[in-house]
């Protein structure tokens, strides 16, 4: 199928979902390639994933040191010519704290790290994610510290007219409330993008197969992939 | 009573390993920064409310111990000043 398509995943002192990664991106059909963080530059590639994790052991604030690994350069120039880049979790909190994503992820306000199935809609259709419809609910894990997303005053209203929100957390049916968001995100924000890079707090790589749990990351991913509704087991 | 507001600084002592502020340190480093060495530590603000400043301070010293540092692995050192 997509044997063509090489997948870059960068491997961070403490990034610990890189072989799920590493598994769910084989099983589309497409060649993932480990990229250790101090790399000063990439090779060819068609994507490039920042996985979930405790890059750098979360010291200082998470992502942060992370967002300052050499291969991080790299990453930030491939993205500049268009490489399409997909934050995870931590990968998530890296892209925010490079700048490459705006805002930032605070503490959940509940003090705890939450991990648990959650229901995310897709706010808006992506370049990114053919044939991920508007409106589309999908079923994904959550597992973060830090996931409550924030950004500066008065930028909210930007990023949505820009279509810069891909996922907030629903309930099953779509609907945005108070109830379902998980860690206090403004506008129950799950997900961003800027252009060609996307960041999300959801794990898909953990959604890969209806016997455990859900198989809607196999869609996301499919779909970043550019494998659309065309993607079979 | 009147309020008064204590900071803390609590820190690493000498020669306790401090993971967070080597990784810091080894991260500056790799941006071309002569970082020697990075020690992270934490401040705190607490607003009490005491008769007199000293009498806040001495308060301070006390959760300073009993409470905002470790005293095997940490220091701590308060300041205090009116709380407007």
């Amino acid at each position: 199928m997509n044997n063509d398509l090489s997948v870059g995943i960068v491997v961070f002192p403490g990034s610990n979902c890189d072989h799920d990664t590493i598994a769910a991106i084989s099983s589309l059909g497409a060649k993932p390639v480990v990229l250790d963080y101090r790399l000063h530059s990439l090779p060819v590639l068609d994507r490039v994933i920042l996985p979930g994790g405790f890059s750098y052991g979360d010291y200082l604030r998470s992502g942060a040191l992370a967002a300052a690994a050499p291969i991080m350069d790299a990453v930030e120039q491939a993205a500049a010519d268009g490489l399409p880049v997909l934050g995870i979790c931590n990968g998530f909190q890296i892209l925010c704290e490079r700048g490459l994503l705006p805002g930032t992820l605070l503490p959940n306000p509940s003090g705890e790290f939450i991990c648990q199935w959650q229901a995310v809609r897709v706010a808006s259709e992506s370049p990114l994610f053919t044939g991920l419809d508007q409106g589309r609910v999908l079923r994904l894990p959550i597992a973060h510290h830090e996931g409550s997303y924030r950004v500066a005053q008065g930028q909210l209203a930007e990023l949505f007219e820009r279509g810069q929100i891909f996922l907030q957390y629903s309930d099953a049916e779509g609907q945005l409330h108070g109830l379902t968001n998980p860690n206090g995100s403004v506008a129950n924000i799950a997900g961003v993008q800027n252009r060609n890079v996307v960041g999300l707090m959801p794990h898909p790589e953990r959604a890969m197969a209806a016997y455990l749990g859900s198989r809607d990351g196999w869609d996301l991913l499919a779909s970043w992939l550019g494998m659309g509704e065309n993607a079979v087991c | 009573m009147t309020q008064f507001r204590l900071t803390f600084l609590v820190g690493l002592k000498e020669g306790i390993l401090d993971p967070a502020g080597q990784a810091t340190r080894n991260v500056l480093q790799n941006m071309g920064y002569q970082a020697d060495d990075v020690r992270i530590g934490k401040w705190i603000q607490v607003v009490v409310s005491a008769k007199t400043e000293d009498q806040a301070l001495t308060i301070g010293q006390e959760i300073g111990q009993r409470l905002l540092s470790n005293p095997v692995m940490e220091y701590f050192e308060v300041t205090v000043q009116a709380y407007e």
